[in-house]
């Protein structure tokens, strides 16, 4: 066992974090800055980080853990960029033994957590383009075929909506028909798409980490910076305890994602989900910590749109829905490991409906 | 990055699992039974025999000179045994192996390592707690050795100890961090006095307090430099908070186990709240799992975590109240009908672990200042 990065990981890191920093927006203001956007998704494109999930010849390019490693830096920086939304098309099409291109996008059901099925021709509910590239036009969803599923595809015309304010979500409204996918060589099995879903869970549980840290890299300094009652607020020793659980929190984070993030392609897809939904559960309750922190840090600035924070705190809003947040992980760990009588997994293709309510406890106890 | 075992890592494990199904002495929750304690020197001896502790200790004091992540196969091996943790010293042999003299070492290292000689460690005093720094127990030098007058507190298993990893101050006249220094003291003899404690929880052997009246140390038993002794005790501390050091992975992972079968034998019968604590208990032991596999392995770089070890100790503390807490709430009414409950044991125990070891506010002091670089209060 050994959990350090490869020399080509600990490389990968460092030149994604430095193009997400460099690239990335650095002001709310310069979320408006098309420029800087269209060019921050060009160097992601020419870095060849869309293709990581395409098809390298008997798997994946890279594995679970590169892509991981990208979805990290990205949300270090709430990189304005469709990463995630390619990479799960990526793979899913990869899955189906479909060709490649590095920019589609998976529907997704009402809920953000399941892929969309349709059985029918025509959507009977919304379906939810998560991440999607600028350029995309058409969205994946699974049609059941026996207990297994094929690919078809639905025309992106709805509006654009979310709260992220990094990544598009596009809505397309119930009634949409389908069109086939006529390059599909295999079905997608329960097994393949709960393998998938691991994906999935260690990307946004990656973005969740990178979140933090990007949070806490702004915050840290503001603390030590501004001065009230003629000191630093960061020499008060309650603003210092609120930032040091939150450095733990990340700490915490980034242990339990990694590991999902390598289980995506060395587990079987059970287990690979299960890794997975901790590193979530994980990830999810402690991002909405630090993030709430970094707003109550920045005092009533920090509650002003012009403050990145939220900018954080929206990010991490859609991250922890996309997959499911910790409630729902939870759910699902009682259901596998409890024997609770819960509806199952995404990848069986339960039916869709509202993820359960977070019980919005802080990862440390109150008191400790 | 690779989380599977390596060929050698694989032939320990299954090793290791072929004993433990023989071995296992099947003693209640160390946290929760004196009976535990009283037995706790033949696990230590069994599992030393047996060539699994002291994994990644020099060979040359009776360690075998592995990499520190063989320490996660043995916490892994033990909680799936339902096994007792590792005993938890690595915190003094770094204290040792860093600070103490070739003689020092060849002297006090392979007995510990074995467990054939018993330490505590007399740090804290009722006056000096969070602030360490003013301990007035005193060393004076007298002929060959030193004199100890004093008062210790919380002695963790002082009334098991052959000896002592004392803190004293051996120079009064300079800055109170100078002048203390650190000494290996042999409990058997008649100038100290046990006073053992009754924990929260019922049980007596996990602390005491331990009163010096003129004890003697010899001066060669001095460990590091006169003076040196708080460098000595940050050194400890620093690995006593990292929780890859003290092998409680495995206690809290049985205790989930423990939970987790309980509810499994009828989940109609608990509340959704319940079944969220378990998960949730679950999920942070997990976590925890994963952050010493992370830990360890950077080791491997030569990494010494330092004011990180503060990181560590508050996940460790908010993982095992969370793990007590979720035992607390599936033993429901039991726990309030029976003082003798298990999982109100292992509760009530969780919340030393907020104390213990520095508390959780010193550790965010340490973290706030030495991790994040905020200004000094
Ligand atoms: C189960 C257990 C086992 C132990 N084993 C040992 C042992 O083997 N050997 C040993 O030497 N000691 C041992 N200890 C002692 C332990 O290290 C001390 O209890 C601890 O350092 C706290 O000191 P104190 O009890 O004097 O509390 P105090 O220092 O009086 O603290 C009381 C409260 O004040 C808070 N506080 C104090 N200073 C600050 C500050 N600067 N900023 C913010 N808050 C502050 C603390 O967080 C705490 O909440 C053990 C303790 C326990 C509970």
């Amino acid at each position: 066992m050994d959990t350090r990065d490869t020399p080509e990981q600990a490389e990968l890191r460092r030149a994604a974090r430095q193009l997400a920093r460099e690239l990335g927006p650095a002001t709310v203001a310069d979320l408006d800055d098309g420029a800087r956007a269209k060019r921050l998704t060009g160097a992601v494109h020419d870095a060849g980080w869309l293709e990581l999930r395409q098809d390298g010849g008997g798997g994946p390019v890279a594995s679970g853990v590169e892509s991981a490693i990208v979805a990290d830096a990205l949300g270090g920086a709430v990189a304005d960029v469709a990463f995630t939304g390619p990479a799960l098309a990526a793979d899913l099409s990869r899955r189906a033994g479909c060709g490649a291109t590095d920019s589609a996008v998976v529907g997704f059901a009402p809920n953000l957590i399941d892929p969309a099925v349709v059985p029918g021709r025509v959507a009977a509910t919304p379906i939810y383009a998560v991440d999607a590239a600028e350029h995309v036009d058409v969205a994946s969803v699974l049609v059941p075929t026996g207990p297994d599923y094929r690919l078809a595809q639905v025309q992106l015309d709805g509006p654009a909506e979310g709260a992220d304010l990094t990544r598009v979500i596009r809505r397309i409204p119930a009634g949409a028909s389908l069109a086939d996918v006529h390059d599909q060589r295999r079905l997608l099995t329960h097994d393949d798409v709960a393998h998938w879903s691991a994906l999935g869970l260690a990307l946004t549980s990656a973005d969740l980490v990178g979140l933090m840290r990007g949070v806490l890299d702004i915050t840290v300094p503001y603390a030590s910076e501004r001065r009230q009652f003629g000191v630093p607020i960061g020499s008060f020793q309650a603003v210092q305890h609120l930032l040091a659980e939150a450095r733990c929190l990340m700490e915490g984070s980034l242990s339990a994602a990694l590991y999902a993030s390598w289980a995506v392609d060395e587990l079987a897809p059970d287990e690979a989900c299960a890794a997975g939904r901790v590193a979530k559960a994980y990830c999810a309750r402690a991002a909405r910590t630090v993030c709430e922190t970094a707003v109550q840090v920045h005092g009533g600035i920090g509650n002003t749109w012009e403050c990145m924070v939220h900018v954080y705190l929206r990010r991490a809003v859609l991250s922890s829905q996309w997959f499911g947040d910790d409630g729902e992980q939870l759910l699902q760990i009682q259901r596998t490991r409890l024997g609770v009588d819960t509806p199952a997994a995404p990848s069986s293709g339960r039916p869709p409906g509202p993820a359960a309510p977070s019980s919005g406890r802080p990862p440390g106890p109150a008191s400790g | 990055m690779d989380y599977r075992d390596s060929p050698a890592e694989a032939e320990f494990r299954a090793r290791l699992r072929t004993w433990l199904a023989d071995h296992d002495p099947g003693l209640p929750t160390s946290s929760t039974d004196d009976d535990y304690w009283a037995q706790q020197a033949e696990w230590h001896t069994a599992l030393y025999d047996a060539g699994f502790f002291g994994l990644s200790w020099p060979g040359r004091y009776g360690g075998h000179d592995l990499p520190p992540v063989f320490d996660v196969i043995l916490d892994q091996e033990l909680a799936a045994a339902g096994a007792p943790p590792r005993p938890s010293l690595g915190y003094l042999v770094q204290g040792i192996t860093t600070h103490g003299s070739d003689d020092i070492k060849d002297r006090f290292l392979p007995g510990l390592i074995s467990g054939r000689e018993r330490w505590c460690q007399g740090f804290s005093e009722p006056d000096a707690g969070s602030d360490l720094a003013s301990l007035r127990t005193t060393a004076s030098h007298d002929g060959d050795d030193y004199v100890i007058n004093g008062h210790k507190i919380w002695t963790s298993y002082s009334d098991v100890a052959d000896w002592c990893f004392l803190l004293a101050r051996t120079d009064p006249d300079v800055p109170k961090h100078k002048g203390i220094s650190a000494f290996a003291v042999p409990m058997h003899q008649p100038g100290i006095e046990q006073r053992p404690l009754r924990m929260i929880n019922g049980i007596t052997t996990e602390f005491g307090q331990v009163l010096f009246d003129g004890a003697r140390v010899a001066s060669e038993n001095m460990i590091g430099a006169p003076g040196e002794g708080w460098r000595v005790a940050m050194t400890i501390v620093s690995h006593e908070r990292e929780p890859g050091e003290l092998g409680f992975v495995a206690r809290y992972a049985k205790t989930v186990d423990d939970v987790e079968k309980e509810v499994r034998a009828d989940p109609t019968t608990f509340r959704p709240d319940q079944l969220d604590e378990v998960a949730w208990a679950f999920v942070q032991a997990e976590m925890l799992r994963l952050h010493v596999c992370r830990r360890l392995s950077e080791r491997l770089d030569g990494i010494q975590h330092g004011p990180g070890g503060s990181v560590d100790k508050l996940l460790m503390t908010w993982v095992e109240q969370t793990v007590g807490a979720a035992a607390l709430a599936v033993s429901g009414p039991r726990a309030a009908l029976d003082t003798e409950d298990v999982p109100l044991k292992v509760y009530l125990y969780s919340r030393a672990q907020s104390v213990m070891g520095g508390t959780s506010q010193v550790q965010k002091n340490i973290v706030a200042s030495r991790v994040l670089g905020l200004p000094a209060p």
